[in-house]
């Protein structure tokens, strides 16, 4: 495809790249939102992100921050800054960042999968979710207009594993919080102090509207694992999901509530959904085909 | 006995031997290798365990070995005590053999469409996807003629390693954007094995249900 023309997509920081993905020197070419683009490392902690154009040459420079284990960029002017996820300086905690995993479907099919409880105990099965414990119990969603993002609270849900940490099944409580249309996280409670919740964050590389780059990183209370066991039970978790994603049709996000039905589960989605249509963004979205 | 196994939970030939192990019901201890993103198998540390850079490698009780389909053999001519898993009999030896090099050969083909599509591997993605589907046609006419049979397994009346090794990157080629809907022999062994007592999942593999 070529680049979107849409200004609020355009308008969002988006993942692109992870430290320590691309050699001192060198570059790796990538795509956002259907734009071809150039990463170089021109140092050891300083990048330069270049459009590509149609010729193959290297075009206008976009701007670059570096966070939560990843190189952020936007194609235009961002009107929002990027989230503050302070569990990530904290410096007794577990920081991973699970490289990234490629998913064909939209960028917002994955945000919602991120923030359905209900299959949990289908498809994470012994880990985030039990086969005679399936009830999703009632929960809260929020449009914090001060940030304009969308929150899910007082989440709770049985799982046998909740994390790589967790000996045996407990109640886990979850806080989900949706940033832009291409981020989201959660908070879930590991142990009983609710300050030292895990922080697993989602950063979503839209390359055209069907294929995506998601990135994990996570910020964990664990003292027995290793970051790549961590990343290994993520990773695991990440890919029973990426099956169910990539069948879901359309892999469009269809914005008209009469088109998918949604249940008393969903409220987070109808909030994002509700959310994403009223900032009016196009890319990635299914447009009503005229009958 | 010590086993230990260097795994990589979403890799598939580490998967072959996690299910070997399963089936013997073998204990063993796992070490970690991030294969992905930290490219573990590439250090100098690992190198020195296997200089392929390869995963899986087996630990038993000093002998070190490397490659998923030669630790099969070696997991079932040491442990099964029946020999099923790994026949001795002339008519059956050399097919299951022949089966067993296709899944470390051919079939890899599938594994290749994967990593490209789950861990955005640089490689042409069309001829992966090509190969994988060729060594699907070979292996789903094969089946195919073991149903007409009466068959069930790649070779003779129980499962084999040449299963086995097979089983996994068949089963998850969905990953790598390649569906079974042309291989219906194909996905009625899937669910035969699926059902073997001691069968478990891996991610992108569902339990049978």
């Amino acid at each position: 495809m070529t680049a979107t023309t849409d200004p609020v997509a355009r308008n969002e920081w988006i993942a692109a790249g992870w430290l320590g993905q691309i050699a001192p020197g060198a570059s790796h070419d990538t795509m956002i939102l259907g734009q071809p683009i150039r990463i170089t490392r021109t140092g050891e902690d300083s990048y330069r992100i270049s459009e590509i154009g149609e010729d193959g040459s290297e075009g206008r420079e976009l701007p670059i921050q570096t966070r939560y284990t990843c190189i952020f960029t936007t194609l235009g002017d961002p009107t929002r800054p990027l989230p503050e996820i302070h569990e990530f300086d904290e410096a007794d905690r577990v920081v991973v960042g699970c490289g990234n995993v490629g998913v064909n479907t939209s960028p917002y099919r994955l945000v919602e999968n991120f923030l359905d409880m209900a299959h949990f105990s289908f498809i994470h099965v012994d880990t985030l979710g039990a086969t005679d414990k399936t009830e999703v119990l009632a929960y809260r969603t929020e449009h914090r207009k001060d940030v304009d993002e969308i929150w899910a609270v007082d989440c709770t849900f049985f799982q046998p594993a909740a994390s790589k940490a967790v000996k045996g099944g407990q109640m886990t409580r979850y806080l989900y919080r949706v940033m832009s249309p291409f981020s989201v996280m959660l908070y879930k409670n590991i142990s009983e102090d609710s300050d030292r919740n895990d922080a697993i964050c989602v950063f979503i590389q839209p390359l055209t509207e069907t294929r995506c780059l998601a990135y994990m990183p996570m910020a964990i209370v664990d003292n027995e694992n290793t970051a790549a066991d961590i990343a290994d039970f993520q990773q695991s978790i990440f890919l029973q999901d990426r099956v169910i994603l990539e069948n879901q049709r359309p892999a469009l996000l269809p914005l008209d509530p009469t088109y998918e039905l949604p249940t008393r589960a969903d409220a987070s989605s109808i909030a994002f959904r509700r959310w994403l249509k009223a900032m009016d963004i196009r890319f990635g979205i299914y447009e009503k085909q005229a009958a | 006995m010590k086993i230990t196994l260097y795994d990589y939970s979403l890799s598939g030939s580490c998967y072959k031997v996690r299910l070997m192990l399963g089936f013997l019901g073998l204990e063993y201890e796992r070490r970690q290798v991030d294969f992905y993103p930290g490219r573990q198998h590439k250090t100098p540390g690992f190198l020195a365990i296997n200089p392929l850079g390869q995963l899986p490698v087996l630990e038993d009780n000093g002998l070190v070995l490397r490659d998923a389909q030669a630790i099969l053999c070696h997991l079932a001519n040491k442990y099964d005590g029946d020999g099923t898993w790994l026949p001795r009999d002339p008519a059956s030896f050399g097919p299951v053999m022949m089966w067993l090099m296709f899944a470390g050969g051919e079939l890899m083909a599938a594994s290749s469409a994967r990593l490209h599509d789950v861990m955005s591997y640089d490689l042409d993605i069309e001829a992966a996807r090509k190969s994988a589907r060729s060594a699907f046609r070979v292996l789903d006419d094969h089946l195919t003629h073991r149903e007409i049979d009466g068959g069930t397994w790649i070779m003779g009346d129980h499962p084999t390693v040449a299963d086995l090794a097979c089983f996994p990157y068949v089963a998850l080629s969905g990953d790598g954007g390649i569906g079974h809907e042309e291989y219906p022999a194909i996905r009625n062994w899937l669910r035969e094995f699926r059902k073997l007592p001691g069968f478990h999942a891996m991610s992108g593999i569902s339990e049978y249900v």
